[in-house]
């Protein structure tokens, strides 16, 4: 693998998606609009779980604020890159266009789940970010170097975990052919994310730790956020993010045995 | 010698399908229980394609040409038997290997749909890590060959169909490919944008010696490029050589139009032993044998009082046509 040679076909893929978004501005603008609604509407809602007592499972508003910057910042990777890009591998894999990425000579993991960038998505990162620094000031967050990293750390997994998820479910694609409903149904697992994981009942807590792992994804980076955070839950994190990184690329390679191809 | 360049042997593809049965009992059937049974798309072929050949794949819709390029281009992992495409296992999908072949399929497209196909040819060149200057060199030969020079700026969606076809050749052709892969590339044009991409291909070959293999439908595109063919009938071979012989045994008669000064003379024709097809007034169509057609034109100049006289050739759709329902051909 040449880094090099993909580190220019990346900027070429960010080149041509920009270029073919920006062929449809009033689109975009939509887009950027339903963001800055839809992190309103979020925050709005937590507020009202939040009115009477002022803290869920021993969470308080202001320390909910922060999974909904992570949850607002992974939804922005989720807009940016996994929604343009493995929802095409469906639609690739239906119409028999996987062929041209499988005969170019760049691996086709790559290929499929970065080709594609969605703009508008920049800007829910950019709110989530805001919002994070919002909530480190209000929680008075001691912002050291061990802090920065963890935190870096926490969130890379967690896009690591989204991804595989979502990128496990779209590869089934070559058996099944159509699983809209199941990228859908991950997708509405995901807002789950947008609540502390201990507000939850004990089984459904297992469910989302063992079985699809989106409490991971939100609620320990914010733990981390609020030096709440033990060793073993991060170390877990990450164990739990490669475990699911390198499956999903395997049966990605295991999957392409049985590719068919669409008839012509 | 020229070296092989694909060497195919016993080569088997089998494919799960399932069946359902009309109506919604059978929907219902059908989304509970779903039968499937194994079914061999390809049974044991073999053949060698040489450097530098063009070869055309006939047979009718589901004979299994495609999924024989698919299985030659590595799409397809075979079921049973070996390939070699220029000394590689296809379905390993090395680098070197992908460098050297290309695919074209004239249903499917591979350009960036908003944006100029200048744009989707920089994108395949940083791919095949072709640099700046070079991929501006290619480009610009390229696109004039195919007449296409001014169409590079313009997005694709605004593009005309001939006009999208051949950027996507020249998209699937900028790394210059030894080996291609043509999937009905000539599919939904118009006679001289068929015309055009033909010229293409025949120039392509003689000027870089590439292998080409190809499918159509349009028979024009297999007599003026393909000197060799392979019929596959049912997921085996069925033939497997020149076309010209093929043509010679499935074809082996001509017709011979007589237009006669007099009807004494259509009479006389009619009376005189040749193989009579149908006749009007003055005129009298006769079928002849390929190797009696100098003798008998012969006898007709010097015995008869002819105004006019035509040689047809049988045509070649209808010659084709019966290749695609026969199952063995011994030539």
């Amino acid at each position: 693998m040449n880094p090099r040679k993909y580190f220019k076909v990346y900027i070429k893929f960010l080149h041509t998606s920009i270029a073919s978004e920006l062929e449809y501005k009033t689109n975009i603008l939509i887009d950027l609009i339903t963001s800055i609604l839809s992190l309103i509407g979020s925050i709005f809602l937590l507020s009202i779980f939040f009115q009477n007592d002022g803290s869920i499972a021993g969470w308080k508003f202001e320390q909910a604020l922060i999974i909904q910057g992570i949850y607002t910042i992974l939804n922005g990777i989720t807009n940016t890159w996994f929604n343009p890009n493995l929802t095409e591998i469906v639609k690739h894999i239906r119409e028999g266009t996987l062929d041209f990425v499988l005969l170019k000579p760049i691996d086709s993991q790559f290929f499929i789940s970065l080709k594609k960038i969605n703009p508008s998505g920049f800007l829910e990162i950019m709110l989530g970010f805001l919002l994070l620094v919002y909530c480190i000031r209000i929680n008075q967050v001691d912002l050291n170097l061990s802090f920065l990293i963890l935190s870096l750390i926490t969130i890379s997994c967690s896009i690591c975990i989204l991804y595989s998820l979502w990128f496990f479910v779209s590869t089934t694609t070559i058996w099944f052919v159509k699983t809209w409903n199941a990228t859908e149904v991950l997708r509405s697992f995901l807002y789950i994310g947008r609540f502390p994981l201990n507000s939850f009942s004990l089984y459904l807590r297992i469910f989302f730790s063992v079985f699809i792992p989106i409490a991971f994804i939100t609620t320990i980076p914010s733990e981390v956020f609020l030096g709440l955070a033990q060793l073993w839950k991060i170390l877990l994190e990450v164990i739990v993010a490669m475990v699911f990184l390198i499956t999903s690329r395997k049966f990605w390679l295991f999957a392409l045995k049985f590719y068919t191809s669409a008839s012509s | 010698m020229i070296k092989n360049i694909i060497d195919v042997e016993n080569l088997s593809k089998s494919f799960y399908i399932s069946s359902k049965e009309p109506g919604l009992k059978g929907t219902i059937k059908h989304f509970f229980r779903r039968q499937t049974k194994s079914l061999k798309v390809i049974k044991n072929i073999s053949f060698e394609i040489k450097e530098g050949e063009i070869v055309g794949f006939l047979g009718a819709n589901g004979a299994g040409k495609t999924t024989i390029l698919k299985m030659l281009c590595g799409l397809i992992y075979p079921s049973e038997g070996s390939i070699l495409v220029s000394g590689n296992l296809p379905y390993r999908r090395k680098e070197n290997f992908l460098k050297n072949i290309t695919l074209i399929m004239g249903q499917k497209q591979q350009l960036i749909w908003d944006l100029p196909p200048i744009e989707s040819f920089n994108l395949n060149a940083s791919i095949y890590e072709i640099d700046k200057f070079e991929a501006k060199r290619r480009i610009k030969k390229l696109s004039e060959m195919l007449e296409i020079d001014d169409e590079l700026f313009i997005p694709v969606r605004k593009l005309s169909l001939g006009q999208r076809m051949k950027s996507e050749l020249l998209a699937a052709l900028i790394h210059e490919p030894n080996i291609l892969f043509l999937d009905e590339p000539t599919l939904g044009l118009d006679i001289n944008a068929q015309r055009n991409l033909r010229k293409f291909l025949q120039k392509y070959n003689q000027e870089t010696n590439a292998t080409i293999c190809l499918t159509s439908h349009y028979m024009q595109d297999i007599t003026s490029l393909c000197k060799r063919v392979i019929c596959v009938h049912n997921g085996a071979i069925s033939y497997d050589g020149k076309l010209d012989l093929l043509l010679k045994k499935l074809s082996p008669v001509k017709e011979i139009l007589i237009v006669c000064r007099s009807e004494e003379d259509v009479i006389k024709l009619e009376n005189s032993g040749f193989n009579v097809k149908n006749k009007t007034k003055n005129e009298i169509t006769i079928k002849v044998e390929n190797n009696s057609i100098t003798s008998s034109l012969k006898t007709i100049l010097n015995n008869f009082d002819i105004e006019d006289l035509y040689i047809n050739e049988p045509p070649i759709d209808e010659i084709i046509g019966k290749i695609l329902i026969k199952k063995d051909y011994d030539i």
